[in-house]
This record gives C-alpha cells, structure tokens and sequence, in this order.
C-alpha cells in the first residue's frame, strides 16, 4: 500500500493535455460509427474545465470540454464485456474541485435484455441506473454527466 | 464525506469532498460510490507509441530560441505499479507553471510575467525499467483564491497511464521543504501523514549535474483503486 495519491488535474491543464485530445476513436462515417455528446454539469451548471476520457481499448478518446461544458466521441459500439457485462465504455472525469478522478460507464440504450443481465448494473441501486444508459438522440447517442444534483450520475470506486 | 460500502474512509487518495478546497463543494458527488469488482474495472489500457511522443519533448528548457528564466533541475523518477514492478513504455505527462508563478493558460490572471522561453509542458514514454526523465526549471508559487492569502507549494501536475485502466492517476509532485506545503489544502486533502509525504519529490544528488542542475527525484505508484480503504498501521 505504498501508492502515490491523487491529486486534482486544476483549472490549468489544457496546454499541457490537449496534444492528446482526440474525439474521433474512429472516422465519422465509417461503419458502425457512433456518435456520443453530452454535457458536464456541477452544482452550478456546465463544467468548462472538464477533462473526460473514454477507453475501449486499443481505441482512447479523450476530450477537454470549453465554456458549454459539451463533449463529444465518434466511436464503435464495443462488443459485450467478459463475466456476462453489456457493452459499454469506461469513462474517467479529471476537473478542478475533484481531487480523484470520477469513473463512470455509458450503456446503451439498445442492450434492454444484457443490460437487464450485467452484473454492475444490477449493484447500483435500481432508481439510480438510468444515469448510466445513453438517450437516443438526434446523430446518436446523449450521455450527460452530473457530477451533483437530482440526476447526479453514479460514479464507481474499486 | 462521500461513503462507500465496504470502505470505511479514505486514506491514501483524498475525499472527493474536503471542504477546505473550496472547489470540491459542488463538485464531490453527494450520492455513495457504487463499489465495482476490481477484476472487472481492470480493463487494459492504450499504449502510446513513440512516433507521438520525440525525445525533446522531455526538455522543457529547449521549446524556444532562447532558455527559460528559473532554477533549471533535471526531474527523474520511476513508474511502478503496487507490486513495485516497473511499468514499462507507458506515457507520463507533466506541465507546470514558470518560474514566476504564472501558467501559459488564458484563464490564469495571476500578475506575475509570462516567459516567452516557457511553454510548461512536456510528456516522455517510461524506459524498461519505468523510469522518466524531464528537464525544466522549478515552478514558482502562485496565489489562488481559495481563502485569504492562499497560495499553493511549488508544484508540477503529473498524468501517467499505468498498464490498466483502474493504474489512470494524475497527481502533483512537490518540493522537498517547501513552506506552503502546511498551508496547502490540495496537499493535505491526502488525510495519512505517510501517504502524502509519497507526493513531496526528493533532493537528488546523483542527477544534480555540477555547474548546471539540480536533480530531483519522484517515483509514483500506480495502485489500481479508488477509494482505497485504510491503511494498516505499522
């Protein structure tokens, strides 16, 4: 147990990590692609200093958001996880005022039947599992991130 | 405090909710973390190749026609996982603020100069033994305004990728003797004594170069969780 903290990313991290931004896992347009938007929200609305990462290795996304707190991914449906897990993708949240990162999941929408069967799902308490499946929205999918509030997301710790 | 089944409280990694970081108020999630089997969090990661990543993007001294203002110091460390086995080839980033105290960021107001001859940023791939070297110039102080007269430690901001998505930490790397680290709320969010010594760099003298830097040494563990429950007393 002789790990490094965390310590918080700060509000003045884009010179330093956008080299590696990159929202297109893959070509938009190219088959199966899929767009997926959403918005970071605190307590007090859109969080314009937000980093968020999505892994579906070997692809990485990684996206920096600006003033309107939106992110954006064009990526592939991942294929179903090991020890029966629906598809999904891992997502980290690095911003200002968080001293870890915040890890969630985004499922999809239309995955009802293994979404019904996935082991993480099933942990979260029922009310609160609608915050990890994307919406349907126009050009794709919508997954907001609320870091607070009444439809605040569910973060995991392992 | 944001609560977790199964983990009583945080010691190693700060709570997401430490009030005296003012930030964390609406930000720390409200609700309890779900507890996830660690087997299933620990998806492999991306590894970078080297054709992103050049040599020289470990010199932060050398990213202009002209050599940055401030003590220059060579920073070395290993990366390594909780085992202590070196994490080979795998990506750290760092950036910084310069010499004075000021960040090359639109949103960083503080009144001190910016350095035409600093960018602050740098990134390398760790060498089969995980080890990494930057070479920079030690990062000023800076107010913020988080309470009366705060300032925070000279620091650089570390990303590194582990091998596994549950090793993701970015974390910040201090001085060894700093006066402002006992007035830090980012720094003494990590509650344990002995975990957040784990965050101050040590003086190098075998990377110290006569006549020209010092050195300074940081390893950081990657330990695969979040929220890790207590550590043991010896």
């Amino acid at each position: 147990m002789n790990e490094t903290p965390s310590q918080t990313i700060g509000p003045f991290f884009k010179f330093g990590l956008d080299w590696l931004e990159n929202a297109d896992l893959v070509a938009p347009g190219s088959p199966g692609a899929l767009r997926i938007h959403g918005t970071v929200h605190d307590a007090d609305g859109p969080v314009p200093d937000a980093m968020v990462e999505v892994w579906q290795t070997p692809l990485f996304g990684r996206y920096l958001t600006g003033a309107d707190g939106a992110y954006r991914f064009t990526t592939v449906k991942p294929a179903a996880g090991p020890a029966g897990q629906a598809p999904h993708i891992d997502v980290s949240v690095f911003a200002r005022g968080l001293l870890q990162r915040l890890v969630t999941r985004i499922y999809f929408p239309d995955e009802d039947r293994v979404n019904g069967s996935d082991p993480v799902l099933a942990s979260v308490p029922a009310g609160r599992r609608s915050t990890l499946v994307a919406e349907p929205a126009e050009g794709g999918l919508r997954f907001d991130i609320h870091l607070q509030g009444p439809r605040e997301t569910v973060f995991f710790a392992f | 405090m944001t609560s977790v089944a199964g983990h009583p409280s945080y010691t190693i990694d700060p709570a997401y909710d430490s009030p005296e970081y003012r930030s964390t108020a609406g930000r720390a999630p409200k609700e309890p973390l779900v507890l996830l089997d660690p087997d299933l969090a620990a998806v492999d990661g991306p590894v970078f190749g080297g054709e992103r990543v050049r040599p020289d993007d470990a010199d932060l001294t050398r990213q202009h026609d002209g050599e940055p203002l401030g003590e220059r110091i060579n920073v070395t460390g290993r990366l390594l996982d909780s085992a202590g086995r070196p994490i080979a080839g795998q990506l750290v980033e760092v950036w910084q603020c310069n010499a004075a105290g000021r960040y090359r960021h639109a949103v960083d107001q503080h009144p001190a100069p910016l350095d035409p001859n600093f960018s602050g940023a740098g990134r390398c791939l760790t060498g089969p033994d995980g080890s990494y070297r930057f070479v920079t110039i030690k990062p000023g102080s800076y107010p913020w305004r988080n309470h009366r007269n705060a300032w925070r430690p000279a620091h650089i901001h570390f990303s590194v990728f582990g091998r596994l998505f549950t090793e993701r930490l970015i974390t910040q790397m201090y001085f060894p003797g700093d006066p402002l680290l006992e007035f830090d709320p980012i720094f003494n969010s990590v509650r344990e004594e002995r975990a957040r010594r784990r965050l101050i760099s040590s003086f190098d003298w075998p990377t110290t170069e006569e006549e020209w830097a010092l050195g300074y040494h940081f390893d950081i563990v990657v330990g695969g969780r979040l929220a890790t429950p207590t550590e043991e007393q010896p």
